[in-house]
């Protein structure tokens, strides 16, 4: 089949054979490698994209399903024009990057769940970041990233 | 201690953090070339087998398969410690997982529609995955090649000192038995290796190993190339806690394939390959005994240890080297003794996974620092501070412990914790606090001829000052602190200093990275060549400034002369000066730094490195009573870095360590079922969350090491040491029983809450009251 998504903001009008998942799409048709792959069973949470406004593990996520998605992967998370958004620095200044491996889809999940209005608070970020593994910071930098942004974008 | 450093010291962001943030970085399984083929290994589906024969018949006649290799069509040499290992299984599967074949094709899709056509034959042996039955006169024998006994490939053993008379000397002797799982690394990141030969048969293979320069030997030394004509290049490598080491046999399987094929061969482990077919962290079971006479001064040690380690000898055989030092050098405690066995069984073999042999041995060691303490009616920490290690002291096995903040460490986390007011007073609401301490190397860990690494610095005409280090980045932050020292010792903004590290043509000789070592080694190796780099430079601006090169100072790139205020020069000038004019140089310097330490002798004994790192932690806990369920509600860690290079990539270091070890204490585990592990993926293995990770507050304790760069010890594995042991100690305080293992599982606590696990004290300080008799 063929289908037609956005992407980071542009059309995409891709043949894909509907089994295919979003991560295989992005990774090899469209050579989009920011987005990792840590298991394939969607546990590590590696893979996280936004699809319609919703965190989705894309190793688990058929393109047959999304024809005319709205997508967003961690090159697109900056928007147009910048390198990093608020976001993206507050995991640079806190330390919350190690290995890096984790850390687009980290990057991911966390925007989707401020978008969704989390409440600063370590406690709630940490519920909602519950389903992205990290290896390497035992997670605290991570949070405290979030939160001072949470707390930042209330302003 | 001095503290007017530019550099050095302060909170800087990862130098590579930004490309991880947005993306960009591009790590082994990003990498992409012409004609790349994809491999696929076909892997014993049984725990111990007898391989009869091998079919590719059918593989081979597949379209768009390029290789299908075995044992029977390639040639290939042992590898591993005793060489009792092989890429592809020649005779015999010796746990599941063991690669018997292989394929390179097109595709993925292709690659296992090929391994589906391979046929085995297994005539199928008796497996054990049991250590004792291992040992046991009769046990299926796992290497019928190797001439050895019951199973044991090697034994460390070591004593000082008269056992029996400290045993006499002793008020209190405590003993007991403490096990430890299997475990996994586990990098969000798993295995993946590339190689290729280009036209003219040289070899590159992209590997996100950290010991290139060993791989790069072993490669030749297994498949008969020639060394010097093999590339080793590390991509960033997403994570590896020490499942990177070892060179595995995928890595010799992919040059096979590609030397096969003709064409470069990618080979990616999945998730459950990664669990099943690369190296995991060894149960290790001891049995220790500590005395102390009635003030609480530590008499002897024993430890009777086996080692679980599976079916080959990997660097996992060497863990008890480091456990070895914890029984016998944690704390001032004399006599000791330690014989240990490692064992083959059918299972995934041990690797070295960070803290290698330590937080198993200091489980034990620690648990019963606090039995002994319990029995003796002391405060533990009281205990601790009394027996601590001191600047000065050369421990049984010759460690020559020369900066050491134990007793800070210990003091620290003990004032932060609240443990005087709280310790033994929260048992109402099930709530202990628990702690441990550990010694670890700190400044290399000589454990090959060599413990050095090499460094080089070029100077170019723009002022850029590329620091080309014989190490490498795992994500640990090295990377930014070589940078760091480099800036500091120079004398230049951080900003014009970058580090290339990635390639074995370019840099120079290093051991790898492992023991808690690049810090420490690779920065006095980078610390060296920038001193040369700073002479040279200085001496070029002494000609501009027509003052002596030894009156003239560097820093943030002004080269000025102290009180006058005019002469200055800016760094880059000086260089461009020596450049642009007939006969011009450019600054290129180099250095080599081999840490001042012996290798250890036939006896154990020898200063294996050049310093130690201390470290302590708190943890507080709640024990849920009718699940047995252990939540971790605090962890106060206290570790002695010598000096901080960067405070936050040290904290993340410590952070990342302790969370590591909270999931070893509390959930991570791979069960073996009939030889197999029932569930090798993420969902199941027990890796800890953002729920499950404590807050952790962490002390930073500066002791300047002498010669460490600045200071500097090392800290990577400092952080996953502790919390089994100190867990442990909290669910003693909680609920009045020990966990003798770990991850102290729910129903496993229950268990002992019912039966009432206790210490068992050998000898006690006065008479017991006998129970029966009351």
């Amino acid at each position: 089949m063929r289908i037609s998504i956005t992407v980071n903001g542009d059309p995409v009008v891709q043949p894909v054979d509907p089994s295919d998942t979003l991560l295989s799409v992005l990774r090899e048709q469209l050579h989009l490698i920011g987005t990792k792959w840590g298991c394939l069973t969607g546990d590590c949470g590696a893979c996280t994209v936004i699809v319609d406004g919703r965190s989705v593990v894309s190793c688990l996520q058929t393109v047959g399903q999304i024809d005319g998605a709205d997508i967003t992967t961690i090159e697109g998370i900056a928007g147009r024009g910048r390198m990093m958004n608020d976001l993206q620095e507050a995991f640079v200044t806190h330390g919350a990057a190690q290995c890096g491996f984790c850390t687009p889809g980290m990057v991911v999940a966390a925007e989707q769940l401020l978008r969704d209005g989390v409440e600063p608070d370590g406690a709630a970020i940490r519920e909602g970041l519950a389903g992205n593994l990290c290896r390497c910071t035992g997670y605290s930098k991570i949070i405290d990233a979030v939160l001072s942004v949470a707390l930042a974008r209330m302003e | 201690m001095r503290s007017d450093y530019a550099v050095v010291g302060k909170r800087i962001p990862k130098l590579d953090a930004p490309d991880k943030v947005t993306g960009r970085t591009v790590y082994a399984d990003d990498l992409k070339m012409s004609g790349l083929l994809t491999g696929a290994i076909k892997r014993s589906p049984h725990p111990h087998a007898r391989i009869l024969s091998v079919d590719v018949s059918a593989a081979e006649a597949l379209p768009g398969v390029y290789a299908v290799i075995h044992a029977g069509n390639v040639t290939q040499r042992p590898f591993g410690f005793g060489h009792d290992n092989i890429p592809l299984k020649d005779r015999v599967a010796r746990c599941v997982g063991d690669e018997v074949a292989a394929v390179a094709a097109v595709d993925a899709a292709t690659a296992q529609r090929a391994l589906d056509l391979i046929r085995v034959d297994y005539e199928l042996l008796p497996a054990v995955d049991d250590p004792f039955e291992a040992l046991q006169p009769g046990a299926p024998r796992i290497h019928d090649e190797l001439d050895i006994e019951g199973n044991v490939s090697m034994e460390w053993n070591f004593q000082t000192g008269d056992l029996a008379e400290a045993e006499q000397r002793s008020a209190v002797i405590v003993s007991g038995s403490y096990s430890s799982p299997q475990a996994a690394p586990a990098p969000i990141e798993t295995h993946v290796v590339i190689a290729g030969f280009d036209a003219d048969g040289d070899l590159e293979v992209i590997s996100p190993v950290h010991m290139v320069f060993m791989y790069r030997k072993e490669l030749a030394d297994c498949l008969g190339l020639d060394w010097r004509r093999i590339t080793v290049r590390q991509p960033p490598v997403g994570g590896s806690f020490g499942g990177k080491i070892d060179i595995d046999a995928h890595d010799f399987i992919a040059v096979m394939l590609a030397r096969a094929a003709r064409r470069p061969v990618k080979l990616a482990m999945s998730r459950e390959e990664e669990f099943t077919g690369t190296r995991t962290r060894q149960p290790i079971h001891f049995r220790l005994r500590t005395g102390a006479a009635a003030d609480g001064t530590l008499l002897f040690r024993h430890a009777e240890v086996v080692s679980d380690n599976g079916a080959y000898n990997a660097w996992g055989s060497h863990a008890l080297l480091v456990a070895m030092n914890t029984v016998t050098s944690m704390y001032r405690v004399g006599t000791s003794r330690l014989a240990a066995k490692v064992v083959y069984t059918n299972k995934n073999y041990g690797g070295s996974v960070r803290g290698f042999g330590n937080p198993q041995a200091t489980f034990a060691v620690e648990q019963q620092m606090e039995e002994l303490a319990d029995v003796l009616g002391m405060d533990p920490m009281d205990l601790r501070l009394k027996n601590a290690n001191r600047p000065g002291d050369v421990t049984p096995q010759g460690l020559e412990i020369t900066s050491c903040g134990l007793s800070e460490c210990l003091e620290t986390v003990r004032r932060k914790s609240g443990w005087d007011q709280r310790r033994g007073r929260m048992r109402r609401q099930h709530r202990g606090l628990g702690a441990a301490a550990y010694v670890h190397v700190g400044g290399g860990a000589r454990i090959y001829g060599s413990d050095g690494c090499g460094a080089m610095i070029k100077i170019d005409d723009s002022g850029r000052v590329a620091l080309i280090s014989g190490s490498s980045e795992l994500g640990q932050g090295s990377e930014t602190a070589l940078a760091m020292i480099v800036a500091e010792t120079l004398g230049v903004p951080l900003e014009a200093v970058s580090v290339s590290h990635d390639d074995t043509d370019v840099k120079p000789w290093d051991v790898g990275v492992h023991a808690s070592r690049t810090t420490f080694v690779a920065g006095n190796a980078a610390r060296m060549a920038a001193a040369k780099a700073r002479d040279e430079l200085l001496e070029g601006a002494a000609e501009v400034l027509d003052r002596p090169a030894r009156s003239l100072t560097i820093r943030d790139g002004v080269i000025s002369v102290p009180g006058e205020p005019t002469a200055t020069l800016r760094y880059e000038k000086a260089v461009r000066r020596r450049l642009l004019r007939e006969g011009s140089s450019i600054i290129m310097t180099s250095a080599f730094y081999d840490p001042p330490t012996q290798r250890q002798d036939e006896n154990y004994v020898g200063n294996i490195s050049a310093s130690y790192g201390f470290g302590a932690h708190v943890a507080e806990i709640e024990v849920d009573p009718d699940t047995g369920m252990v939540r971790v509600l605090g962890l106060w860690a206290a570790h002695d870095v010598g000096r901080a290079i960067n405070p936050m990539s040290c904290e993340g270091q410590i952070e990342g360590g302790a969370v590591m070890g909270v999931g070893l204490a509390l959930s991570e585990e791979l069960p073996v079922e009939d030889g197999r592990f029932p569930a090798p993926n993420l969902h199941d293995y027990g890796m800890p969350t953002t729920m499950d990770a404590p807050p952790i507050d962490v002390t930073l304790i500066e002791t300047a090491d002498e010669l460490g760069p600045f200071g500097a010890k090392g800290i990577g594995e400092g952080g996953i040491i502790l919390p089994p042991a100190a867990i442990a100690n909290a669910v003693a305080d909680a609920v009045g029983v020990r966990p003798r293992s770990y991850p102290i599982r729910p129903w496993k606590l229950r268990r002992w809450i019912e039966t009432g696990e206790r210490s068992h004290v050998d000898k006690h300080p006065h008479p017991v009251p006998d129970e029966n008799a009351r």
